[in-house]
This record gives structure tokens, sequence and C-alpha cells, in this order.
């Protein structure tokens, strides 16, 4: 018995290992970057939940510096429900946005404002607006940036503080600048926060680290608006199991007992 | 054989005279005897055939919200995770099923190695195993590229152009393969469409595996035949109950990345629209492919690769004549035990190879951990057939029991205390 339990013991933990080792693409690796610091996020971990409050203050990093440059296409003004906005409000919000709408019984496009129930305006009509107003270079859309990076909200907050002036040795080309976590270092966007910046309702003060850390939650928000729900209902779930598994493991040895 | 059973409801037995599927259910899932000594690991059957339900089961749901469009796909994906109602759940179990099927049929294929369970007269069993394996390599492989991200595209790229290194025609098949000169919009309608009929031919391959598997019945951890009624057991209840534990315990750990690391076992750049202008810097393939990826990148002939990685899967099939040892199980087989744990940690080493880029020495690891694959199955085991002297089998599975422990004691007695 012993002899079977270490076997076991061995082959699952050697399975495990397979499954952790190669699986969060390990092959980024070669990409030298340092590691961009490890922050205490409060939607981490199994009972991780989102601060509404920093939300909205993200919310307003967004919409007042980020938006002029990047999308957010799957995000929609009704979204802002979610994350503590009043319908009065979110309806507000929406309206300073126009829209392209139609075509109406002239069959001629009108401009209208946004609803609730439009997606976030985007800055630029199409991608070549976009390349064409910034150099070439394509600001991504926002929607996912938290899950399509490697380094999640981490490695977003880290771009956003890691301006330097680049070393002595490197000369950077025209309209780059120096990151410490972007890939390669050599980042198109120019610095996007500064001290200030925005000005929070709830008098928090706007400082780069603090505009920082709110617009990653919003991004972490954005990049999947059900991820909360998700972990209340895994809480559950698993708790259900584990005692339903505990019930099935009794039953099996209340079956087996006349096996021996 | 085949005795009817007495069924007291009226209409049950009406309908069994005439069309006789309650006997057979009664036969194969009931009172089909099963060794008494079977381990933990003979779960992962069962276990396998839950995720196939499941996957099913979630797939369908998915393809009622997906559109298979260039332009929609990766959205319609989104759309799941956002507005529909527990379509972030559903998404998520079908992902991550994807992945725990793989983890599920991997631990499920080493069982048969180490038990011989691919052994006379379980060969074609084994075999019709190898090519379920083979038919969820394909599904998984294009349903990956259903959400249309940067790594749908180009895995999908990459694995449709390792066509191209058949001779003469090998060009003009990827381009038949795509339906274009390039993957694009036929090639994901065609992928979604294999993708919702090959599961069903794995229903189909699998009802042969059972079928297979319900006529000579399960092998068990000695590797001897089961001499008499002494020896099994019925399925119901012994094995329903410890297979229903057993998927309990499956998806506690399931459900922990469903829920709580769901993207875990991901690649971070499929959250990115597919662009065929960007090239991701490192092209990497799911997990589960990581140690066939190894293998193909081995020789610095692509031909050659192909052939390789196909070749892994070749040997498989011709594993019950490559092994020519009677000895099933390994417990009585003192040297090939030790292959087998070198075997398992070789494929390992192979995974880790495949996610790592083809640079310095990865490629040796690479091209050491291929050879000692093939090495394994081409070479050691003939020969291992021959030289090695197995341990004495006893004479049947209740005998070690019944003379109140022998030296393989530990194999039979009580398999619940395994737990």
């Amino acid at each position: 018995m012993r002899r079977s339990l270490s076997l076991t013991a061995r082959f699952g933990a050697a399975l495990l290992g397979v499954a952790l080792l190669a699986a969060p693409g390990t092959g980024r690796a070669a990409e030298e970057a340092p590691t961009p610091p490890d922050l205490d996020w409060s939607f981490e971990g199994i009972f991780g939940h989102f601060d509404r409050a920093q939300l909205q203050r993200g919310f307003i990093v967004y919409n007042e510096v980020c938006a002029s440059c990047h999308s957010m296409s799957l995000m929609y003004y009704r979204n802002l429900l979610d994350i503590g906005v009043s319908e009065a409000a979110a309806t507000e919000i929406a309206e300073q946005h126009t829209v392209m709408d139609g075509p109406d019984d002239n069959g001629d496009m009108f401009e209208r404002p946004a609803r609730l129930s439009d997606p976030f305006a985007a800055p630029f009509p199409n991608e070549q607006a976009a390349r064409a107003a910034q150099g070439g270079a394509l600001p991504p859309d926002l929607s996912l940036l938290n899950k399509a990076r490697a380094g999640g909200a981490d490695y977003v907050h880290g771009v956003l503080v890691g301006y330097e002036e680049p070393p002595a040795d490197v000369e950077l080309p025209a309209g780059m600048y120096w990151n410490a976590y972007f890939p390669g270092h050599q980042i198109a966007m120019p610095p996007p926060l500064s001290d200030g910046a925005v000005e929070y309702p709830d008098g928090t003060e706007a400082t780069v680290e603090q505009m920082a850390r709110d617009v990653t939650a919003f991004l972490q928000f954005a990049a999947e608006p059900r991820q909360e729900e998700r972990k209340r209902t895994g809480v559950k779930v698993v708790l259900f199991l584990i005692v339903l598994t505990g019930l099935l493991y009794a039953v099996k040895r209340k079956i087996w007992a006349d096996v021996h | 054989m085949k005795s009817s059973p007495a069924f007291q409801n009226g209409v049950v037995k009406w309908i069994d005279d005439r069309l006789p599927v309650f006997t057979f259910m009664n036969h194969e899932l009931n009172e089909y005897p099963t060794p008494k000594n079977l381990n933990y690991w003979w779960n992962f059957g069962s276990l396998a055939g839950f995720v196939l339900v499941l996957m099913i089961a979630t797939g369908i749901t998915l393809a009622m919200h997906y559109t298979a469009h260039v332009d929609h796909a990766f959205n319609s994906v989104e759309r799941i995770m956002r507005d529909v109602n527990f379509g972030w759940l559903i998404r998520f179990l079908h992902m991550n099923g994807a992945s725990f099927f793989f983890i599920v049929v991997y631990i499920h294929i080493f069982r048969g190695l180490y038990y011989g369970s691919y052994k006379a007269p379980r060969e074609l069993l084994w075999m019709l195993g190898v090519v379920i394996l083979l038919l969820m390599m394909a599904t998984a492989f294009m349903g990956y590229v259903l959400p249309w991200g940067q790594m749908s595209f180009w895995g999908a790229t990459v694995i449709t152009n390792l066509f191209s290194a058949i001779p003469l025609v090998g060009e003009s098949i990827v381009t038949w393969l795509w339906g274009g000169f390039s993957v694009d919009n036929p090639t994901l309608n065609r992928f979604y469409a294999l993708h919702y009929l090959l599961p069903f031919v794995i229903v189909g391959v699998v009802v042969l595996h059972i079928v297979a598997l319900h006529t000579h019945g399960s092998g068990n951890p000695l590797g001897i035949d089961t001499k008499g009624p002494q020896d099994s057991i019925p399925f119901h209840p012994y094995y329903t109950v410890k297979d229903l534990f057993g998927l309990g315990v499956f998806l506690i750990v399931f459900c922990l990345f469903v829920f709580f690391a769901p993207d875990y076992l991901g690649h971070p750049d499929n959250y990115i629209p597919a662009d065929p202008l960007v090239t991701p810097p490192h092209i990497v393939p799911e997990w589960y492919f990581l140690p066939f990826y190894a293998i193909l990148r081995a020789v610095p002939d692509k031909l050659g690769g192909v052939l390789l990685m196909f070749g892994a899967i070749a040997v498989l099939f011709l594993l019950p004549w490559l092994d020519r040892s009677p000895v099933r199980s390994a417990r009585f087989r003192p040297i090939y035990r030790i292959f087998f744990w070198l075997l398992l940690i070789d494929c390992i080493i192979l995974g880790v190879v495949g996610a790592n880029p083809p640079e310095g020495w990865w490629i040796v690891v690479g091209q050491i951990t291929t050879v000692w694959y093939f090495a394994h199955f081409l070479i050691i085991l003939p020969l291992l057939g021959k030289l090695e002297r197995p341990k004495p089998l006893p004479a049947s599975i209740s005998e070690p029991v019944l003379r109140g422990g022998s030296a393989t004691a530990g194999a039979t007695s009580k398999p619940m205390e395994k737990a």
C-alpha cells in the first residue's frame, strides 16, 4: 500500500508539474525586461473584489486621459452601472460623447449623443486615422489589455509609472520614450500621466501612482466585467463540491466495506 | 450468458421484451463483472467520458452564441464572456475543459503504459484509444482557432503549414486546407464545421472503445486475468460509487482553475484579435501539444520534423507488438518500471523544451529527449521483452489475500485504503 501511495504521489506530482511548468507562456522569457513591481490588488485571490470607488476614479482617468487616443470597444456606457455609477450619472457621461447613427428615413447618417446602450465612443473613426494622428503607431484598444499582456495588472501599472531617462549609451529615435517595463524599453506612447492630470471628486490626491493604480483597476474590470461574480460563484461551488465529495467518500467506504 | 433480469416495472418489462435496452444497460453497467482490485488510476477512463460529455454540452451552448467569421469571431466570444447569461462560465468550462480532457487522457494513457493495458487481448482497445487521442488533438487544435486571437491565427498558420513539407503536392494541400492562399475566413468556417463534427466522431470511437473493453473486461494492477467469480465484483454499486468519488475530486481541482485561474493555462496573446500583419514574438501551441512541438523542432529538416511528430503517435499504435513481455503489470517488471518513469520524465522535459524558443541548450535537450522517446519504444521495449526477468506472478487476484498476505499483498489488499 505504501509503495502504491508514493507511486501515486510521484505520478501526480509529475503530471501537475508538466501542467504548471509548461503552461504560462514560458516562451516569453526571452524578452528581457525587468519584472514590474508585484502590487497588492483588491481583485486578486479567491475572495478578490473590486473597490467601486477606485473603479470610478479609474474610469475618470480613462475618460479624461487614455480615451483621447485609446478606444475601448468592448465596454458600453451601461457597464458603468456595474461599477456603482448611478443611471443618471452614466447617462450624463454617455451624452457627453457623440456617435454616428443612421441611416435615417431620408437615408442620411446623423450624429447624436451616446446612450447607455452604446459602446464607449472611439477617439478615431478607424485604424488609419489613429495611426495618422500618432505618427504611425497604433494605440491598442484597451478593452482586454490586462488579459492580453503577460503580467496583467502589475505590468500595465508598471508601464504607466515606468517612464525613465534613457541610459546614457542609448539614443532614442524621435517620438520614442524609455520605459523600464515595456518589452524592448522603447515605447511610442508619451508619458500619459502627470500629477494632477485629473481632479477626483472624492478628494483623493491625483498623483501619478494613484492614477496608475486606479486606471489599472478599471482596466482589470473592463477586461472581464464578470470576474467578481465568477469568484463569488466559485467559492460556493467549491465548498459544495468538497462537502459532496466527502459524502461520496463515506458512501464509497461503506459500500466497499464488504469486499474485504 | 445474457440472462434477462426480472424487471418489476410493467412498462420496463414490455419495452425490454421488444427492445432489450434495459437488459443491455443492466448487463453492461450494473452486473458487469469488474476486477475487485482496481486502484484509483482506473478512474480516469470514466472521467474522460465525463469531460467529453461536458465539452459537448458546453460546446453546443457556445455554438448558439458564436459567430464563425473573421470580423466577428473574436467579439462574439467576448460577447459570450460579457453579456450572455453565465456565458463566462460556459466559455471557461469549455476552455479549461480542453486542458483537463488532455490531463485526464494523458494520465489514462500512462496508466495503460504502466500496467500493460495494451497487451493481448486488448490491442484493439488500445489502438482505438490512440485513435481517440488523434481525434482529440485535431478537435482541440481547430477549437483553439475559433476565438480568432493572435495565437489562434498564428498557431493555425504554423500547423497547417506543416503539410507543405510533403514533397511535390505539399503546397497544393496547404492551399486546399486553407481554402485560399492564407489562413482566412474559409479556414475559420471549415475549422468550425469540423470542430463541431469531430466530437461526435470521438463519441463513436469511444463506443467502440467501450465495446472492446467490455469484451474482455478491465485489466487490473496485477495484470493477471480474473480466474473466477471470487476475483470480480459487479460494476454497480462498487465502481459507480468509486468513480463518483473520483469525479468529485476531479471537479474540485477543475473548478479551482475554472473559477479562480481560468486563463492560467492559456496564452495572453490570444486576447489580442488576430492580425495577419503582426507576428507574435513566440508562437507556442497549447500546453498539451508542447511535447509534440518539441519533437517537431528537434530536427532541422521540416519534413523530418513532421514525420517524427506523427511517428511519435504511430509508435503508440505499434506498442502492443513492440513490447513482447508476457507480463502486463510493471509491478512485476522491475526494469521496465524504471524505464516507465524515465519515459514520463522524458515527456515532461519535452514539454518544457516545447515551451521555450529553440535556442542554445534547448535544441540539444530537445534532441536528446526526442531520441530517448523513440528509443524507449523501438529499442528498449523489444529488448526488455527478451532480457528482463519478471518477478513471479500471483496465481489469482484473490489468492494473496486468502493466504493472508505475501510479497504482493500490498497490491491487492484493500483498494479503498489507497484513498
